[in-house]
C-alpha cells in the first residue's frame, strides 16, 4: 500500500490501438458516488475519445417530494448527500420560509450560519487531508500517510473531528442532523457548548496551519494547467456569503435567487431530449474556487493569509486550484465561526422556539453555498402546505459539463505521458472539483447526441 | 492473517461510508486488525478477494441485481448497512408512485433513457448476513459489530423498540406533547437519537420484532392521528416493511 498504486480498472482489456493510449477508470476513487473517465490517444497522438461518465443509479428525489408536508420535506431532502446533508436540509429550509415568508430570528440566523461553517470545514478537511492530498503526495490513500507522515495525519483527524463535533452541537449530528425546523431550531446548543466550541476552535487553528504548511510544501506538484471558464457563487455586499446572497457570476450581471433558472439555464434540446446547466456560454463552475473568485475581498484575515501563503490570487483559472481555495475557506469558516460564537456569547442564547408557520399555496426559492459549490432548491405548496412541485439543482450537476471542458483541454497536453500518469492526471482534475455524485437528483441526459457533453450511461 | 474487508455502495448518499470515515481514531485501531482491499470513497485501488462486503444502499435498477450477486459470491460474509440497505429506506417513497411519473416529472421526456424498478433492500435480492441499521448507521455500533464479527459471533441487534431507549434518555414522550412518533414500533440501538435532539422517532432503524403493534395503534388513535399522518410517516422509511398501523 505504501507505494504508489495505479487505479485498477475492472472493464475488461481490449486491444490498445498501435502505440495509442487507452484510459479507463471505471468508478473513479476517492471521490462521493459513482463516475468513469474514458479517453483513448491515437497513435499519432490525437485525443479520439474523451469522456466523464456517470453512472449512478438515479433516486427521484423530487418526485418522491410531491405530497409531503413542510416539516418533513427538508428531512427527505437531506438523504440526497450524506456530505452536505447540513446544506440541503438549510437549502431545503430557507425555499420553505421563503414560501411561507417566515422571518427567522437572528439568532437562528447566526447558528444556520455556524452550521453551514460547520459543513464547509467538514467536508474541507475531508477533501483536503483525506481525498486531495494523498495524490500530491504519491500515495493511493491516506492510509499509507498514516504511517509516513503521522504527525500531519493526526492534525487533520484532529481538524476534521473538530468539525463533526461542531455539526454536532449545533445541529445535534453530523449526517441527517435532527436538530434545524422551518422557522427556527428544535433544540438550541447551551451557552456551554458554545463556550466549549470556541475552544475547540481556537485549538485546531495550528493544527489547520500545519496542514497549510504541509500543502504548501507539495504546492509545486499541483498541476499548472489553465482554462478559463465563468465562476458562479452567491454575492454579497456585506460578507464572504455561504448562508445567503444572491446569485453572482464572473461574466454577467447579479440575479436573485428566484431567478436562478436564468443562470443554470438548464434546458432540453428539441434532437436529443437532454437537460443542460450552462451559463453565459457553454460551462461554467461552482465552489470554492468560484467563491474565492467571487468574493476573495471579503475573506478573513487568516483565510487572506492562506490565500497568500498557497499563491491563490483571484482570478485564478486552475481548477486544481479548488482544493486550495477550499484550504482558504477553512481559515476562513473557523475565524468567521469564533466572531458569530462571540456575537452568540455576549447575547446568551435565549430559549427561543421556531417561529410560527401559516401554509398557504406559495412557491419559494433557497440558495446555500455548500462545500462543492452553490445549491438551490425550489418548492411550490399547495395550500394545506404540501409540496406541488420540487426542483433541486445541485453543484455538482452544475459543474459536470465544466469537468468534461477541462478534460477536453487537458488530455491534448497529455499525450506523451505514459498511460498511468494520463490517469493520475485525469484524476487528480476531477478529484479537484471534489464531485458528489450520488447527490444527483437529476442528470443531464445527452445520449444519442454527437456533441454531448456528459454521458449517463446505462450499464 | 487479517480479515479482508471491502466497501460497496447502491442507491444511497453513501453517509454510512461517511460514517465509518467519521471514526477518526478509532478507525485507525479498527485497520489495524482488517486489511481493507475496497472503499473506493477514500482509497484507490480495488480487490476481489475479501471476506466480509459491508453493502450500503437499495437496489433500485434490475442491472444492480448482477453486481450485488456478484459481491455476495465473493464475499464470505454480507453486512447490510444503513436504512437503505436493510430496509430500503426513503428510496421506497417512490414505490408508491408509477414510475412514468416519476421519471417524467424528473427527467421529462427523457425519463425513457433511465432504467429503474421499486427500490427494495438488499435482503431482497441475495442473503443477508448481519444488518447494521440506521439512516445513518451509528458509528459505535459500527465498530462494535466489527469487533463482534473479527471475534467470530453473529453481531447483537436490539430486538426492542426505540421507547425503551427514549425512556432511559430522560425525554418526554412526543405523544404527551401531541406529536406523532415512530418509537414505539422501531428498532433501538440508537439511543433514542431524534427525539433526544427535538424531532421524533421517524422509523429508520425498521420494525422491531418484539413491537406491539396494537398498542402502537392505539397509541396513534388516541392522541388523533389520522390516516394521511401516519400513512406518511410509514413511507418514510417503512415502505418497503410491512407495518400495519
Amino acid at each position: 500500500m505504501a507505494k504508489v498504486e495505479k487505479a485498477k480498472t475492472e472493464a475488461a482489456p481490449t486491444p490498445l490501438p498501435a502505440k495509442g493510449k487507452k484510459i479507463n477508470v471505471h468508478y473513479l476513487t476517492r471521490v462521493e458516488g459513482h463516475g468513469n473517465i474514458v479517453a483513448e490517444i491515437d497513435a499519432g497522438g490525437k485525443v479520439s475519445v474523451c469522456r466523464w461518465e456517470v453512472p449512478e443509479a438515479p433516486r427521484f428525489f423530487e418526485a418522491m417530494l410531491i405530497g409531503r408536508n413542510y416539516q418533513d420535506v427538508h428531512h427527505i431532502t437531506s438523504r440526497i448527500c450524506g456530505i452536505c446533508s447540513i446544506g440541503h436540509q438549510l437549502s431545503s429550509l430557507q425555499a420553505t420560509e421563503d414560501a411561507f415568508g417566515v422571518q427567522i430570528s437572528e439568532q437562528t440566523l447566526l447558528l444556520r450560519k455556524l452550521a453551514i461553517h460547520a459543513e464547509n470545514l467538514q467536508s474541507h478537511f475531508l477533501h483536503v487531508g483525506y481525498l486531495a492530498l494523498p495524490d500530491f503526495m504519491g500515495a493511493a490513500s491516506v492510509l499509507p500517510l498514516a504511517a509516513s507522515h503521522k504527525e500531519e495525519v493526526l492534525a487533520v483527524v484532529a481538524c476534521h473531528r473538530t468539525a463533526n463535533r461542531m455539526s454536532d452541537m449545533i445541529c445535534g449530528r453530523t449526517i441527517h442532523p435532527q436538530r434545524m425546523v422551518p422557522g427556527g431550531f428544535a433544540k438550541l446548543p447551551t451557552d456551554d457548548d458554545l463556550k466549549n466550541l470556541k475552544a475547540m476552535l481556537e485549538a485546531i487553528v495550528p493544527k489547520a496551519k500545519a496542514i497549510l504548511d504541509v500543502v504548501v510544501d507539495v504546492a509545486g506538484n499541483i498541476p499548472k494547467f489553465h482554462r478559463q471558464t465563468e465562476y458562479v457563487a452567491l454575492v454579497s455586499d456585506a460578507e464572504y456569503p455561504l448562508y445567503w446572497g444572491e446569485i453572482g457570476s464572473s461574466k454577467t450581471q447579479r440575479r436573485p435567487n428566484q431567478l436562478y433558472k436564468d443562470v443554470t439555464r438548464e434546458y432540453c434540446l428539441p434532437q436529443s431530449t437532454a437537460k443542460w446547466t450552462k451559463g453565459v456560454d457553454d460551462s461554467y463552475m461552482v465552489g470554492a474556487l468560484s467563491r474565492f473568485n467571487l468574493n476573495h475581498d471579503k475573506l478573513s484575515h487568516l483565510g487572506k493569509e492562506a490565500a497568500r501563503k498557497l499563491g491563490l490570487k483571484a482570478p485564478c483559472h486552475n481548477p486544481f486550484m479548488i482544493t486550495a481555495a477550499q484550504l482558504v475557506e477553512c481559515f476562513h469558516s473557523v475565524e468567521d465561526s469564533l466572531r458569530i460564537i462571540d456575537i452568540l456569547l455576549a447575547r446568551g442564547i435565549r430559549n427561543e422556539t421556531p417561529a410560527p408557520i401559516k401554509t398557504f399555496a406559495c412557491k419559494g426559492v433557497g440558495a446555500v453555498e455548500v462545500p462543492r459549490g452553490i445549491l438551490f432548491h425550489a418548492y411550490e405548496y399547495d395550500e394545506n402546505g404540501r409540496i406541488a412541485n420540487a426542483d433541486c439543482v445541485i453543484p455538482t450537476n452544475q459543474n459536470h459539463a465544466n469537468i468534461q471542458r477541462d478534460l477536453d483541454a487537458l488530455l491534448p497536453t497529455l499525450a506523451t505521458l505514459s498511460e498511468a500518469d494520463i490517469e493520475l492526471k485525469l484524476s487528480m482534475l476531477v478529484r479537484a472539483y471534489d464531485p458528489c455524485i450520488s447527490c444527483s437528483t437529476h442528470h443531464i441526459d445527452l445520449t444519442g447526441d454527437s456533441n454531448k457533453l456528459v454521458k449517463f450511461i446505462r450499464k | 492473517m487479517k480479515p479482508k474487508i471491502a466497501f460497496f455502495d447502491f442507491a444511497g448518499c453513501e453517509g454510512d461510508q461517511l460514517q465509518v470515515a467519521n471514526l477518526e481514531e478509532k478507525l485507525l485501531d479498527i485497520l489495524s486488525h482488517v486489511e481493507v482491499v475496497s472503499f473506493r470513497e477514500v482509497m484507490t485501488g480495488h480487490s476481489d478477494d475479501y471476506d466480509i462486503a459491508f453493502v450500503e444502499g437499495s437496489i433500485t435498477r434490475p442491472e444492480d441485481e448482477a453486481r450485488i450477486k456478484d459481491i455476495r459470491s465473493k464475499a464470505k460474509y454480507l453486512v447490510a448497512l444503513g436504512a437503505c440497505a436493510t430496509i430500503g429506506g426513503v428510496n421506497c417513497i417512490k414505490n408508491f408512485m408509477s414510475p412514468d411519473v416519476y421519471k417524467e416529472r424528473v427527467y421529462g421526456t427523457s425519463g425513457r433513457w433511465y432504467s429503474t424498478y421499486a427500490a427494495r433492500p438488499l435482503k431482497k435480492v441475495v442473503k443477508v448476513d448481519a444488518e447494521l441499521h440506521g439512516c445513518p448507521i451509528d458509528r459505535s455500533e459500527f465498530a462494535r459489530v466489527v469487533k463482534e464479527l473479527l471475534l467470530g459471533r453473529q453481531p447483537w441487534i436490539p430486538d426492542y423498540p426505540v421507547c425503551v431507549e427514549c425512556k432511559k434518555a430522560g425525554n418526554i414522550c412526543r405523544y404527551d406533547l401531541g406529536r406523532i412518533c415512530l418509537g414505539t414500533i422501531t428498532r433501538a440501538g440508537c439511543g433514542a437519537c431524534c427525539v433526544t435532539e427535538g424531532a421524533h422517532c421517524w422509523g429508520c432503524r425498521g420494525v422491531a420484532p418484539k413491537a406491539n403493534l396494537d398498542a402502537a395503534r392505539e397509541a396513534m388513535n388516541k392522541n388523533g392521528f389520522d390516516h394521511k399522518t401516519v400513512r406518511d410517516l410509514l413511507r418514510f422509511f417503512l415502505g418497503d416493511t410491512y407495518a400495519p398501523l
